[in-house]
C-alpha cells in the first residue's frame, strides 16, 4: 500500500473514531463518556481539517471550526455543567454484559462495510474505507442508545450518531453545503438544549433519570 | 411576495407570542397571525394556479401545484385550529391544567410549528427540508410535553428519541443523496436543490439512491408514523393537549409524507425500476392493517384516533406507492379529507374530553343530550372518517381501491378487510359515546364548533361535487409526481 500521506491520516483518524465510538459503547461514567464525547469531535476536527486541506475546499475550514465549537467546546460543557448541576457527575452505569455488546458492535462493523461496499467504489481515492467506518460509527452510537438505562447516555449516544453522520458527510462528499451544516448545527444545539431543559423535568417528576420510569405507556 | 408573507407571518408571530403569549388577547392574537397566513397562503395558490411553478431567491424555494396545495391546506387546518384553541386552552387555564406561562409557551410554539412545517413544503432544497422537519420535531416535542404530567412528559421523550434516530436516518439518506448528485452537479450549493435534481434524476448513480432511499423512507416514515416505526404517534397525541393531537394529525403526518413523495420521485427516475414504489405499497398495507387491528383494544379515546390517522396514513403510502395519475389524484384528495375530517374529529373529542373530565371512552356517555352539537360532530365526523358515502373520504378510498384492483390485486383483500375492522371498531367504541345516559357537566367557555362543522361541510362537498379547478389542480400535481 502506497497511500500519500494525507489519506493515511485520513484512515489514522477514522480508525480514533472507530476505536473511541467502541470506548463509548462500554465506558460506564458518564463523566468519561462526555470526554470521550468530546475527544470525537476533536478527531473529527482534525480529519476534516486534512479533507480541507488537501481537497482545496476551503469552506471545509468553516465546518471544521463550526464542529470544534459546538462538538468539542459548547456541547461538552453544556453537558458538564447539566451534570453537575443534576448531580450525576460521579454516576456509574450498570451495563449488562459488556463481552456481548462488544461482540454486536463487532457484528455492526462488519454490516458496515458491506452496507457500504458498493458505494465506496464511487467514491473519489482519498476516502474508500471511510464511508464504511462512518456507517459504522452510527450504528455503534444506536446500539450505545438501545443498551443505555440513563437519560443522560441516551443523549450522548444520539450526540456521537450525528458525530458519525458529520463524518460520513465530510468523508464521502466533502461536506454538506454550507447553510444546511449552520441549520444542522442550530438544530444540534436547540436539541441539546431543549434535552437539558427535559432531564430537570424528568428529575422533577420521577425523582430520577433512568428512563426505566419512562415505559409506562405501553398498548395493554 | 405572497411566499414572504407565508414564511414571516407565523414567524414573526411565534416571537410575538413569545412575550406577549400569556395576555389577555393572546388567543385572538394567535388566531389572527393564523388567519394572515391562511390569506398569504390562499394568494399563493391562486397566483401558482394562474401562472403555474415558481421558483424564487436564487433558487431558494420552489412552489409547484403539488406543494402549494399542502401549503393552502396546512394554512387553513392551522388557522381553524387557532380558532378551536381559543375556548379551549381557556378552559384548560380554568381547570387549572395550565399556568400561564405554559400558555406563553404553546401560543408561540403553535405559531412556530407552522412555520417549520411551511418551511419543510415551501423549501427547494433537500437539506433545509431536513432541518425544518428536525425544527417541526422541537417544537412539538415542547408542545406535547405541556402538561408537565409523568405520562406527557414519558411521550415527549419518547417522541424526541424515536424522531430524533428517526431523522438521523433521514440525513443519512440526504448525504448519500447529496454524495450521488455532486457527481452529476458538481460540488457546492446545487447539488442539494430539489429543482436541479429532478432535471437529472436519470444520470444518478441507482445503487447509492436505492440505499439512500431506504434510509430516508425509515427516516421520514417515523414521522409519518408507518409501522413499525409508530411507536411515538399514539403516545405523542394522547397526552399532548387536543389542537397538538389535531394539527399533528391534520398536519405534520401530511408534511412528513410529502417528503418521502419528493424523494420518491427523484429514486425512480433514477432506477427506472418500481422499487420505491414498492417498498411504499409494502410499509402501507402494513401500516393499514396493524392500526386497524389495534383499533378495537384502544380505552383512551385520543388514542383510538391517533391509530385511526396511522391506518389513514397506510393509505396514502400505498396510493402514493402505486403511482399512476389516477392514484395519485386519489392519494392527495384523501390527504385533504383526511386532514379536514381528523381534525374535526379531534376538535369534537377535546371538547367531550373536558367535559367528562377524562379521556378514557368508558366514562364518556350521552353527549348527544347533553350538548348535541359536539355528539352529531363527533358521530358525523367518525362516520365520514369511516369512509360512509356521501362524505369525501368515501370517494378517495373508492378510488384508491379500484386502482389497486386493477394494479395491486393482492393488496385489496388486506385493504377491504382492514376497513372492515376499523368500521367495527370505531363505531362501536363511538356510538355509545354520542347516545348512551349522560354524565356529563357544562363546560366554562362556549366550545368552538364553527371549525368542526366547517371541515364536516367541505369533506361532504368534497364527496359529493369536486369543483372543476381542484380536480385540475390534483391533475396537475399528479402528472409532476407522477
Amino acid at each position: 500500500m502506497n497511500l500519500p500521506l494525507y489519506a493515511q491520516l485520513i484512515n489514522l483518524f477514522a480508525a480514533l473514531l472507530l476505536l473511541l465510538a467502541f470506548a463509548m459503547l462500554t465506558q460506564r461514567r458518564i463523566l468519561s463518556l462526555i470526554n470521550l464525547f468530546a475527544a470525537q469531535g476533536f478527531v473529527l476536527v482534525l480529519s476534516t481539517l486534512v479533507v480541507a486541506y488537501s481537497t482545496h475546499q476551503s469552506h471545509l475550514y468553516y465546518s471544521a471550526l463550526l464542529t470544534l465549537v459546538l462538538k468539542v467546546l459548547v456541547l461538552p460543557w453544556i453537558m458538564h455543567r447539566l451534570i453537575r448541576a443534576l448531580n450525576v457527575r460521579w454516576d456509574v452505569e450498570t451495563l449488562i454484559n459488556i463481552p456481548s455488546t462488544m461482540l454486536i458492535g463487532i457484528v455492526l462493523v462488519i454490516f458496515a462495510f458491506n452496507l457500504a461496499a458498493p458505494i465506496s467504489n464511487f467514491a473519489g481515492t482519498i476516502n474508500k474505507s471511510t464511508l464504511g467506518i462512518a456507517t459504522a460509527c452510527i450504528l455503534l452510537a444506536f446500539l450505545m442508545m438501545i443498551t443505555r438505562r440513563k437519560a443522560v447516555s441516551q443523549v450522548i449516544g444520539f450526540l456521537a450518531m450525528e458525530n458519525g453522520l458529520f463524518f460520513a458527510a465530510t468523508s464521502a462528499t466533502y461536506g454538506m453545503p454550507m447553510v444546511v451544516e449552520l441549520g444542522i448545527a442550530l438544530d444540534v444545539l436547540v436539541g441539546t438544549l431543549l434535552f437539558g431543559v427535559f432531564f430537570f423535568h424528568i428529575r422533577e417528576t420521577f425523582e430520577s433519570l433512568d428512563i426505566h420510569h419512562l415505559e409506562k405507556l405501553k398498548e395493554r | 411576495m405572497e411566499l414572504l408573507m407565508v414564511l414571516s407571518v407565523p414567524f414573526a408571530g411565534g416571537i410575538v407570542l413569545g412575550f406577549w403569549g400569556h395576555r389577555n388577547f393572546a388567543p385572538e392574537l394567535n388566531s389572527a397571525a393564523s388567519l394572515l397566513t391562511f390569506l398569504a397562503a390562499a394568494g399563493l395558490t391562486a397566483r401558482i394556479i394562474a401562472d403555474g411553478p415558481i421558483l424564487v431567491w436564487d433558487e431558494m424555494f420552489f412552489v409547484d401545484s403539488f406543494n402549494v396545495f399542502l401549503v393552502a391546506l396546512t394554512a387553513f387546518v392551522a388557522f381553524t385550529t387557532s380558532l378551536f384553541s381559543r375556548p379551549y386552552m381557556r378552559i384548560e387555564l380554568d381547570h387549572g391544567q395550565l399556568s400561564l406561562n405554559r400558555l406563553r409557551l404553546y401560543h408561540s410554539m403553535f405559531q412556530m410549528f407552522t412555520f417549520t412545517m411551511l418551511l419543510v413544503l415551501l423549501t427547494n432544497n433537500v437539506g433545509i427540508l431536513w432541518v425544518a422537519m428536525e425544527a417541526a420535531t422541537l417544537t412539538t416535542v415542547l408542545l406535547v410535553s405541556l402538561y408537565r404530567t409523568p405520562a406527557s412528559l414519558e411521550a415527549a421523550w419518547k417522541y424526541f428519541i424515536l424522531c430524533g434516530v428517526g431523522l438521523a436516518q433521514a440525513l443519512f439518506g440526504t448525504i448519500l443523496l447529496y454524495f450521488a448528485a455532486e457527481k452529476v452537479l458538481g460540488p457546492g450549493g446545487t447539488a442539494l436543490l430539489w429543482t436541479h435534481l429532478n432535471e437529472v434524476k436519470g444520470e444518478l448513480e441507482p445503487t447509492v439512491l436505492s440505499l439512500a432511499f431506504v434510509f430516508l423512507l425509515i427516516g421520514y416514515g417515523t414521522k409519518v408514523g408507518l409501522v413499525p416505526l409508530h411507536n411515538w404517534l399514539p403516545d405523542a397525541h394522547a397526552e399532548g393537549p387536543t389542537p397538538v393531537s389535531a394539527v399533528l394529525s391534520g398536519l405534520l403526518l401530511n408534511v412528513a409524507l410529502y417528503a418521502v413523495v419528493r424523494t420518491k420521485v427523484l429514486v425512480e427516475g433514477a432506477l427506472g425500476t418500481h422499487f420505491a414504489g414498492n417498498l411504499m405499497m409494502g410499509f402501507g398495507v402494513l401500516s393499514v392493517v396493524v392500526a386497524a387491528f389495534l383499533l378495537s383494544r384502544q380505552k383512551d379515546v385520543k388514542r383510538l384516533f391517533a391509530y385511526s390517522s396511522i391506518e389513514h396514513m397506510g393509505i396514502m403510502t400505498f396510493a402514493f406507492g402505486m403511482g399512476g395519475p389516477l392514484a395519485t389524484f386519489a392519494a392527495m384528495l384523501h390527504m385533504t379529507v383526511h386532514s379536514l375530517t381528523k381534525s374535526a374529529i379531534f376538535f369534537t373529542v377535546g371538547h367531550a374530553a373536558q367535559k367528562s373530565g377524562t379521556q378514557l371512552m368508558a366514562h364518556i356517555r350521552g353527549l348527544i343530550d347533553s350538548n348535541p352539537t359536539i355528539g352529531w360532530g363527533l358521530m358525523l365526523g367518525s362516520l365520514a372518517i369511516l369512509g360512509m358515502p356521501p362524505f369525501g373520504v368515501f370517494t378517495s378510498e373508492f378510488m384508491i381501491l379500484t386502482v389497486a384492483m386493477h394494479e395491486q390485486p393482492w393488496a385489496t383483500p388486506f385493504l377491504l378487510a382492514a376497513l372492515g375492522v376499523a368500521f367495527a371498531a370505531i363505531f362501536g367504541k363511538v356510538q355509545p359515546m354520542v347516545f348512551g345516559t349522560a354524565t356529563v357537566e357544562r363546560l366554562p367557555h362556549p366550545p368552538a364548533l364553527i371549525p368542526v362543522f366547517a371541515h364536516l361541510a367541505l369533506v361532504l362537498l368534497l364527496g359529493l361535487y369536486i369543483p372543476p379547478y381542484l380536480a385540475e389542480w390534483y391533475r396537475q400535481a399528479a402528472q409532476l409526481i407522477g
